[in-house]
């Protein structure tokens, strides 16, 4: 009896783990991917920093600015090839959100070429030439970006680029709730 | 027009796959001798075809035909010749090309040599080979195709790695998949004694040779990529449990199992059913890691570019091959009967406890490895398992083990007296506890861990074990030498086999404890003429030169004097290079060994006022675990000389066969 | 620092093989090191432990990937300002979660994963147990039921092991 029983084990257990191999795949062709990490910064309040302005016209930012009203976060760099392929999409969010942007470890006057050529969608900018800020709000990569809600806390992160999906998917609901 | 050849050989060969996997199985099941014996025209057809598609791969490298995709994505003519053949499996299609090759390979094998195997079994062994070619060949042509043309043809390539362009990591593939794919002639040959509901120890004799083979290869490609790694990435590892090195290391582990398991069911009809999922486990895990590499499920050092589509493709196979197999399994299992009975302490009983420990320690392997995994699926949170919970876990079941290695072969079959071999251990004993003190005196406290000892002492338990197991065999002491003498020189071969490749594990355990224990590194900024202390060694950097011009690099080379107590040991000469195409920095570290230790020298990038970032390590006993390892294969290659395979299989016969097979 | 894009035809770019391959790394640099011996081998210990984020499968100590070394900075500055090991390792848990710990803390993710090798273990050895078992309760009866050799039985079995010696 526990020989017949035994015996079916194996085949058992090949399929949940083919199960589990299926779900992967599922994720990865939905952009999903093993190596990206939610944040662990989700629903803490953003880290205490004060950085300075990128521009002279233009103020830097620091923790007390992200109160009182949803800001979108977006780290960014004039070295990052992604960036480039989201900035379009974020010069359309400025309409819709407080966007400002913080440059990750960049010289300045790359990114303010950069920004000249391309437009500055941001509400304000700073620089964490370091990338000492970056770290404490989890940035492993660039882009990434940050939806603070008007507490002050982290309310969600884009790792990479955001993609049209992302924004109408994900961006566009949590920000009617947090607006609110 | 040589691609094109390729790429039709492939589809003929899938033709003939097909054919070959279906008609001698219906043969079999009808008893049909005239369909049966259509396996081995079939399966020589299939050698063939495949090697003329490879042999065509290889042409469009060798002569940078850049009309080819992948060649264009992976060669470039400046690179050296031996490069241009590797970069022939150095890429995702190729490789699977080279996988399907050597399938092809071992499949003409069993052709060739199989003359004394009952018909029956030989035409499904080969249909069961065909089927996994099948699978194969459709995956590389649907989805992987090397021989895809690209229009118009650019001027040059986009290079290879320079990673891979290094004679290590040349031949690291084709050893593994020899490894990998040579477990597949263990599995057919499960499956055709599934479908025939009969194992007996005569099974256990045609099938130890190919998992003998299967093991050697895969342990010589695990080896080399451990070397690669050692001498390559810069900072004397050689071990870093990444899911790829796991993917390599589970079916060694499940491999290492089933060569013992099956010598009970050799020796004494039993732990049959056992055999046979071992058989099919050791394959499965084999293309899991196919899997795994290819589909990108898993974050990875050195995974090929992932494809999800790729993914989806080789988990189909997966599900047919592995799937299919073990519900034959549950079906067929409990019909396998054991004959011989044996008590828990005897040599089944050791041989059984290695089992358990073997099959544990790759389950281990695969739980670690997929974790990070189901952790994800279950919303448990993304998490890291990394060395340190490999460590952790696997010593534990290694300590038992080499234990036991040390007493398994002193017992005897059906019931052993493990007192008697205990007595006998005497002498590995007082080895151990020397081993265990000496070090603890010369190296232990301030200057080395205290388990260092306890490594040590076990790698002394396991070497002296085995001599005195061998002395035990030839009964040397009791009687006069010369007979004990005549009796090792009758030793059969698999005999010998075991004591070399027990020993060697002694041996690499040495260069495990030694290299984690005692390794010393120094990283400094030096300038020309200064000198650094390093274990005893006082390495000076005597001058650097600029851009040295390699064939497809230039090289920044540094020249390190190595002096011992004033005299002269070695003169070192670090690179790092920058290659060309495509545009990556390499470090290319100097090595001097003098077989106990490595001393190791990395040249890094200048700190701009004229000294340089050096990286100077002492590796003490690496070079142990890899000679350690090319110990192991050649016992497990004496082990094959083993007269028992010989025996009713005259060379003679088989090659008549085969020509008559061939005409 | 890699920049990132992961979209599925995104990898298609990257089919040169082994890109993310690690590099052969520099990894901790002379200027990182510290004075005092006993933190620095303090930091080497922890970054071992720490996962390098961008770089796959890497330890911060083994990648030269350029967050790598901010982080092994940041690590050294953490225990200079007198921080246990425990708390500099929190401090970037905090930031990125237990993703970055190569050694998985033992908790309510990670029990069946801790728990594992040794439940695998039992049941291996349990099964070894039930087969012996099994085997001996069978040997009974068939012990029952053998007779014991006939004189010509057993010297045709001598016979036969003596043979059986010489190869």
């Amino acid at each position: 009896m526990l020989r017949r029983w035994s015996v079916m084990l194996p085949v058992l257990i090949f399929f949940v783990l083919v199960g589990f191999f299926y779900w992967r795949i599922v994720m990865m062709e939905r952009g999903d991917m093993p190596n990206m990490i939610p944040s662990a910064m989700i629903d803490k309040p953003a880290p205490e920093f004060d950085l300075p302005p990128l521009l002279l016209e233009k103020a830097g930012l620091k923790t007390a600015d992200l109160q009182g009203q949803v800001t979108l976060v977006n780290f960014f760099a004039s070295w990052c090839i992604p960036c480039r392929v989201e900035h379009p999409l974020l010069t359309q969010l400025a309409g819709r959100v407080r966007l400002v942007g913080i440059v990750y470890k960049d010289k300045p006057e790359d990114a303010r070429a950069w920004l000249s050529r391309l437009g500055d969608p941001y509400k304000a900018l700073a620089q964490d030439r370091d990338g000492r800020v970056g770290i404490d709000f989890g940035v492993y990569g660039v882009p990434e970006s940050y939806l603070i809600g008007k507490d002050g806390r982290i309310r969600f992160k884009q790792v990479g680029p955001f993609t049209p999906e992302d924004i109408s998917n994900k961006l566009v609901p949590l920000l009617a709730e947090l607006q609110k | 027009m040589i691609a094109e050849t390729g790429q039709f050989a492939l589809i003929l060969a899938l033709l003939v796959a097909l054919v070959q996997g279906t008609i001698p199985m219906i043969g079999a099941a009808r008893g049909d001798r005239a369909w049966m014996d259509l396996a081995r025209p079939a399966a020589f057809a299939q050698f063939a075809l495949v090697a003329l598609a490879f042999a065509a791969l290889t042409t469009c490298y060798v002569t940078s035909d850049f009309s080819v995709l992948n060649v264009v994505q992976n060669s470039h003519t400046d690179k050296p010749m031996i490069y241009k053949i590797s970069g022939v499996w150095g890429n995702h299609e190729g490789s699977m090309l080279l996988w399907v090759f050597i399938l092809a390979i071992y499949g003409m094998a069993v052709a060739a040599a199989g003359g004394n195997l009952p018909p029956a079994l030989r035409a499904r062994a080969l249909a069961v080979q065909a089927l996994i070619a099948v699978g194969f060949i459709l995956f590389i042509l649907t989805t992987s195709n090397p021989f895809t043309r690209i229009d118009p043809a650019p001027f040059n390539g986009n290079g290879l790695n320079p990673l891979l362009q290094d004679p290590g990591l040349a031949f690291h593939p084709p050893f593994l998949y020899l490894g990998y794919v040579g477990f597949s002639m263990a599995f057919s040959f499960a499956i055709a004694a599934l479908i025939e509901g009969r194992v007996d120890a005569a099974w256990a004799r045609w099938v130890r040779p190919w998992t003998l083979v299967a093991w050697c290869s895969l342990t010589l490609g695990i080896g080399l990529g451990s070397w690669w790694a050692y001498y390559t990435l810069g900072w004397g590892g050689w071990w870093y449990w990444d899911p790829v090195e796991n993917a390599s290391f589970m079916p060694w582990l499940a491999g290492t199992a089933l060569l013992h398991s099956s010598i009970v069911v050799e020796k004494r009809d039993t732990l049959k059913a056992w055999s046979i999922l071992l058989a099919i486990v050791a394959f499965s895990l084999s293309l899991l890691g196919t899997f795994l590499v290819r589909s990108g499920v898993l974050t990875s050092v050195h995974s090929f570019a992932s494809d999800p589509a790729r993914g989806v493709f080789v988990l189909g196979l997966l599900v047919l091959v592995t799937g299919g197999s073990l519900t034959l399994f549950a079906f067929r299992a409990n019909q396998l009967k054991g004959g011989g009975l044996f008590a828990p302490l005897s040599r089944e009983g050791s041989l059984l406890l290695n089992n358990v420990l073997m099959s544990t320690a790759a389950g281990t392997v695969l739980l670690g490895t997929l974790y990070p995994l189901f952790a994800d699926a279950l919303n448990l949170g993304k998490v890291s398992v990394g060395p340190p919970f490999f460590n952790a876990v696997f010593l534990p079941l290694m300590v038992p083990m080499v234990v036991t290695m040390g007493i398994g072969p002193l017992l005897q079959w059906k019931r052993g007296d493990l007192a008697g071999a205990l007595g006998r251990l005497k002498l590995a004993f007082i080895a151990a506890l020397l081993v265990a003190v000496g070090t603890w005196l010369v190296a232990g406290g301030s200057s080395g861990p205290l388990w260092a000892a306890g490594g040590l002492a076990i790698a002394a338990w396991l070497f002296v074990g085995t001599l005195v197991e061998l002395a035990a065999r030839i009964r040397l002491g009791r009687g006069p030498l010369g007979d004990a003498l005549e009796r090792l020189g009758q030793l059969p071969r698999s005999a010998w086999g075991m004591t070399i490749t027990h020993a060697s594990l002694a041996m690499v355990i040495v260069g495990i404890t030694g290299s984690t224990a005692w390794k010393s590194e120094h990283i400094q900024v030096m300038r020309p003429g200064e000198t650094v202390n390093v274990a005893g060694y006082e390495v000076t950097l005597q001058g650097t030169e600029d851009n040295i011009r390699g064939p497809n690099y230039s090289a920044l080379r540094a020249t390190f004097i190595a002096r011992k107590g004033g005299d002269l040991v070695a003169v070192m000469k670090p690179e790092k290079r920058m290659y060309t195409q495509p545009p990556r920095p390499t470090t290319d570290a100097a090595i001097h060994t003098n077989l106990l230790g490595d001393l190791y020298v990395v040249i890094g990038d200048p700190d701009g006022s004229g000294g340089f970032v050096t990286r100077l390590y002492y590796n003490p006993l690496v070079p142990w675990i890899f000679m350690g390892a090319v110990f192991m294969v050649i016992g497990g290659l004496v082990s094959l000389t083993d007269r028992r395979y010989r025996v009713g299989a005259p060379l003679r016969t088989a090659r008549a066969a085969a020509a008559a097979a061939r005409g | 620092m890699i920049s990132r894009r992961l979209t599925t035809a995104s990898f298609w770019f990257l089919a040169v093989l082994l890109l993310s391959l690690s590099w052969p790394v520099l990894a901790v640099q002379p200027d990182e090191i510290l004075k005092d011996p006993v933190l620095e081998g303090r930091a080497r210990v922890l970054s071992k432990e720490l996962r390098c984020l961008v770089c796959q499968n890497q330890s911060i100590d083994d990648s030269d990937a350029d967050l790598a070394r901010d982080l092994r900075v940041l690590l050294r500055q953490r225990l200079k300002a007198g921080d246990s090991d425990q708390q500099a390792r929190q401090y970037l848990v905090d930031r990125y979660g237990d993703y970055v710990l190569l050694n998985p803390p033992f908790k309510g993710g990670t029990i069946v994963l801790w728990v594992g090798p040794a439940v695998l273990l039992g049941l291996a050895l349990l099964a070894a147990f039930l087969f012996l078992r099994r085997r001996a309760a069978g040997q009974t009866m068939v012990e029952a039921a053998a007779q014991p050799l006939s004189e010509q039985e057993q010297r045709r079995l001598d016979a036969l092991l003596k043979d059986d010696k010489t190869p």
